[in-house]
């Protein structure tokens, strides 16, 4: 008695948050799933039965292993769970198969895997401080943050439904952070390079991670105005920190090494043969730049400056073809958008190492280096959204300008997540469960910060209305119009240039509030 | 309402629950020829759109009645045609006269499952929200936990949207009806009350409580002067509305006749499947419904039913209140549930809807109550293949109670409501202060039963002798407990008035 009633009782409300949306997560089970789904049990076939020296070239399903070498370990491990499921889903012939014990443990395993991310987000809430508020619980910073953090809408439609593992991935991601922010910087880093090796879309953040650890682990202390000492660097933290980082890429590159593998490896996770933008365009730069360019194509053929015969005819019937040709607008190459990702980045980089502002300062960074390049990448997802968003939500309960940038971020990037799921079934779960996590956001930060002033200007409140429209015509009225078989691709065109202008705003206003705020060193008294 | 926010988000969570329960399995999905509950409910969109309203209820070679003939009263028919029209405007086969029996495909599966929501979403949740918002003397806190706890509770949604029923719209009906009733809008909520019986003749199981309290309320005014008045005015509700649901049914004799044969099949015998009610625990040892002659059946169960709710009634009529008057509508729910004639297993949503609304008074028993009557329903649930969704609600809707009422901490005499009754017990037995603690106990044996028999009939086959062994059990269990809580419902209302009148008597 006692026990249950510790084990769920008034105060542990963490642990009900977590169950709670654990069983959620249970009731998800028969949803649809995508592609994904046969992917990961590709995977699971593909460790399971074949030596590791086939792992990177077996191409019987066009689902190639092309994660790096700890996801194909987990795949492996996993699968000697899975045998016990179902047998057959490890049979790499067995193309397309899913009998509903594969699914049970597919999605199981998704779900158990989870605990990763609930027990980071619980180290997140400890070290978190956020803004002191009133003594109610459900107005306390670190209840807040929990529930953003766990029933976090894109993580539950992306790895819950759609299927994929980012669950415990991102915990390995927000443990990292966790870690920097109890000072425990060689755990933090450890983390970081094991999670790199998981799935390298992580990148994208690792100059953060870098810098950071050089310039405010390996320098052991600071000019009292703030800037470098740069006698206080010390050899002995630089030469751990890189033997750690060397002996995880060891341990996971070595044996490919061993077998001559590695460049197969690496063509397979970097595949540049895909096209600038992926089928449905996520909400960056690129989908504004090809969407200016679709404009002018189009004002061009009616005032007769283009040819019609020269216009490639994929771009004007779908615009969704996986190699797109911009028409008046130059063509983008991979090394273009690697430039300008690289640009975007380096302003908050330079200010994370000219600037230091502890952990705090590191996690801008890094969102920043998450925005930028989901900004700017090369076929980007748009599920890479959600590196930017579960940081952001650290930041959201400490300041009410960050709270700000995190809602206007979230709601438009989850909203771009919405063509991911396109069944009927689906369709009252993403727009309940949207509707949940944006209206919980908005009004608990905002009775978080209701004594400072509104969290959105009038033009951002608009913004942000404007969805719910938007949503309405592309699923409810737009396929009933007859423009539905002549041009299918409206909505989501319209879905991600719309997302796109709130995302590219939410990433410059965070660049400004990052790029103008006072160093800490003349604040902080020390 | 300042954390108005928090109950939007325990609506929102409740829908979720709602349709994500609805993307499973339906009863009698692909088991032709009879199929389930969800083929009955399409096969009268069929009968109603197609066939003239004075043939809905009568037997030709267009409406065979031994194929899910119409048993529900005509709001349930209306609704049936309502949703005909729009079925008809989607796919017409789905309603095709014949040709449609048994149609099943996904697109009409989320068809049919929306407007199960749609109701819902019309009738029975704003109900719960305006419910809970008016609830006294509890901090808004709670009034938002015991909205999300009634939200979830998961045999309303396993019923509804697993299995497939509509009993959102008439427990909804009635749960209108307990608000207009208890917040002296007594003919908005008798209006209320009687949509709820026209649309199932169950609701009747309420009637009794509702007829008590508005007599008892009349009588506080005064039989000579207001209360007239107002008898005479609820009297003409209940009529009008009667009548109007009625209408095209009362041209002719032999119409009204036939609905209400089909409303109350007496001949079906005592009862039916497996039902968690005494007569189907009692025939485990004695087959009364094969020992004893039809009419002593029905005469016995209306005179066990009579008597387990007189007193109650008898209570409620004389001090008239809110609070007593919800739980009588648990007692006699339950009287009815646990002695009358033809009883569903379904059935014992109707008493799960009151112990809803006691759930902020005694929090502990309540929760008790309604697992107890999920557990009821189990072999009902494994029938229809939503064990997963089964345990997944009950285990949320769990933790939502305990997380929120914090219910192991409210098992003293005071929380249980059972002081009056401890401390008159104290009067011939000193030593009686174990009660709390034997309560405790109790629960936590009754859980562990419940889990053991729940893994057993999921894992174990059954001996060959004995195949119903594990629903058998079920029921068994279930009916003890139901037992149990009539009894302790009873003492509440019994001990509850007799501390209103010594209040009375110091005031």
């Amino acid at each position: 008695m006692a026990a249950l009633g510790i084990a769920t009782g008034g105060s542990n409300w963490f642990s009900a948050l977590a169950l709670g949306v654990t069983l959620l997560k249970c009731l998800l089970i028969p949803t649809y799933h995508s592609t994904d789904f046969e992917v990961h049990r590709n995977w699971l076939a593909i460790t399971h039965s074949l030596p590791i020296s086939q792992w990177y070239y077996e191409a019987t399903s066009e689902w190639t292993l092309d994660y790096p070498p700890f996801f194909a370990w987990f795949e492996y491990a996993l699968s000697h769970v899975a045998k016990y499921f179902d047998q057959e889903m490890l049979n790499v012939r067995n193309l397309n198969y899913s009998s509903s014990r594969t699914l049970l443990f597919q999605r199981f395993s998704v779900i158990f895997t989870d605990a990763l991310f609930v027990y980071a987000v619980h180290e997140c809430c400890k070290c978190i401080d956020g803004k002191k508020a009133g003594k109610e619980l459900t107005e306390k910073p670190k209840f807040i943050l929990s529930v953003l953090l766990l029933w976090n809408f894109g993580l539950l439609i992306v790895d819950h439904i759609h299927f994929q593992y980012n669950g415990f991935l991102s915990g390995l991601m927000l443990l990292s952070i966790a870690r920097f922010f109890q000072k425990r910087h060689m755990e933090g880093a450890f983390l970081f390079a094991v999670l790199l090796h998981f799935k390298h879309i992580y990148l994208y953040v690792a100059p953060a991670y870098g810098v950071y650890l050089l310039r405010s682990y390996c320098f052991t202390a600071n000019k009292p105005d703030g800037s470098i000492r740069w006698n206080s660097f010390s050899f002995v933290r630089l030469i751990s920190l890189g033997l750690i980082v060397f002996l995880v890429s060891a341990l996971s590159l070595g044996p490919f090494l061993a077998l001559n593998q590695l460049p197969q490896v690496f063509s397979r996770l970097f595949p540049f043969k895909r096209g600038l933008c992926h089928a449905y365009w996520a909400p960056n730069f690129w989908a504004l730049y090809s969407a200016l360019d679709k404009v002018l194509s189009v004002i061009g053929l009616e005032l007769k400056l283009l040819d019609p015969n020269k216009i490639p005819k994929a771009s004007m019937t779908s615009g969704l073809v996986q190699q797109f040709q911009h028409t008046v607008l130059p063509s983008v190459t991979p090394l273009a958008t690697f430039i300008c990702t690289l640009i975007a980045m380096l302003p908050s980089v330079f200010c994370l190492w000219f600037k230091p502002q502890g952990p705090r300062g590191f996690l801008r960074c890094l969102i920043l280096c998450a925005l930028s390049s989901f900004m700017f990448g090369w076929h980007v997802h748009e599920k890479a959204i959600l590196l930017a968003v579960l940081p952001m939500s650290l930041l959201s309960v400490g300041k009410a300008v960050d709270a700000s940038i995190f809602l206007i971020l979230t709601t438009t990037g989850h909203y771009s997540l919405f063509p991911l799921l396109f069944t009927a079934p689906e369709l009252p779960i993403k727009i309940v469960l949207m509707l949940l996590f944006t209206t919980y956001s908005i009004s608990s930060l905002k009775t978080l910060f209701r004594k400072e002033k509104p969290l959105f200007t009038w033009m951002e409140t608009f913004y942000l209305l404007g969805l719910g429209p938007l949503e309405v015509f592309c699923e409810f009225v737009f396929p009933f119009t007859s423009w539905n078989l002549k041009y299918p691709f409206i909505p989501l065109l319209l879905t991600s240039v719309y997302c796109a202008v709130g995302i590219t705003y939410a990433w410059l206003k965070l660049y400004v509030s990052v790029l103008t705020d006072p160093p800490v060193g003349k604040t902080k008294k020390q | 309402m300042e954390k108005w926010y928090l109950m939007t988000a325990a609506v929102l969570l409740g829908l979720t629950v709602r349709w994500t329960v609805s993307l499973n399995s339906y009863s009698g999905a692909g088991k032709p020829p009879m199929f389930g509950d969800y083929e009955a409910q399409r096969h009268w969109q069929e009968i109603t759109f197609n066939l003239p309203i004075k043939q809905w209820y009568f037997n030709s070679s267009d409406n065979n009645l031994q194929y899910w003939g119409l048993d529900y009263p005509p709001l349930t028919a209306y609704h049936s045609f309502l949703c005909a029209y729009v079925a008809k405007f989607i796919n017409p086969d789905w309603i095709a006269l014949h040709t449609s029996r048994g149609y099943e495909s996904q697109a009409h599966k989320l068809f049919m499952r929306a407007t199960v929501l749609i109701a819902d979403l019309l009738i029975y949740i704003p109900a719960v929200v305006l419910y809970c918002c008016c609830l006294k003397e509890i901090s808004t806190k709670k009034k938002i936990a015991s909205a999300l706890c009634i939200l979830l509770y998961p045999g309303l949604i396993l019923i509804d949207y697993g299995h497939f029923q509509y009993n959102s719209v008439s427990l909804g009906f009635a749960l209108w009806g307990v608000l207009g009733v208890s917040y002296d809008w007594d003919l908005l909520g008798s209006l209320a009350f009687c949509l709820a019986i026209n649309y199932k003749q169950m609701e009747l199981y309420h009637s009794l409580p509702f007829f008590c309290f508005l007599l008892g309320k009349c009588f506080k005014k005064g039989l000579k002067g207001k209360g007239l008045v107002l008898l005479i005015k609820l009297a003409c509700t209940v009529v009008a509305s009667f009548v109007l649901c009625w209408l095209p049914f009362f041209t002719e004799r032999e119409q009204t006749l036939q609905v209400l044969r089909r409303l109350f099949p007496v001949d079906r015998g005592l009862f039916e499947d497996k039902v968690a009610n005494i007569w189907c625990s009692f025939s485990v040892f004695l087959k009364i419904r094969d020992i004893l002659p039809h009419h002593i059946q029905i005469m016995i169960s209306f005179c066990f039913t009579f008597l387990s709710l007189l007193p109650a009634c008898i209570k409620l009529t004389l001090h008239p209140s809110p609070k007593g008057f919800r739980f009588t509508l648990v007692s006699c729910a339950l009287s009815f549930f646990l002695f009358s004639f033809q009883v569903h297993e379904k059935s014992i949503l109707l008493v799960s809807l009151p112990v809803c609304l006691v759930l902020s008074e005694i929090p502990f028993m309540s929760t008790w109550f309604l697992l107890v009557s999920t557990f009821s329903m189990l072999p009902l649930l494994l029938k229809d293949e939503l064990l997963m969704p089964s345990v997944v609600t009950v285990m949320a809707f769990f933790i939502a109670c305990a997380t929120s009422f914090s219910i192991f901490e409210k098992t003293s005499e005071e929380e249980l409501q059972l002081k009056c009754f401890s401390t008159s017990v104290r009067k011939y037995f000193t030593c009686f202060t174990f009660l709390p603690r034997i309560i405790q106990h109790l629960f936590l044996l009754s859980v562990i039963t419940m889990i053991l028999l729940t893994m057993m009939t999921v894992t174990l086959d059954p001996p060959q002798k004995l195949p119903d062994l594990f629903s058998v059990l079920v029921c068994f269990v279930s009916c003890l407990h139901f037992l149990f809580f009539l009894v302790y419902f009873n003492i509440i209302i019994m001990w509850d008035s007799k501390n209103g009148r010594s209040q009375k008597k110091i005031n």
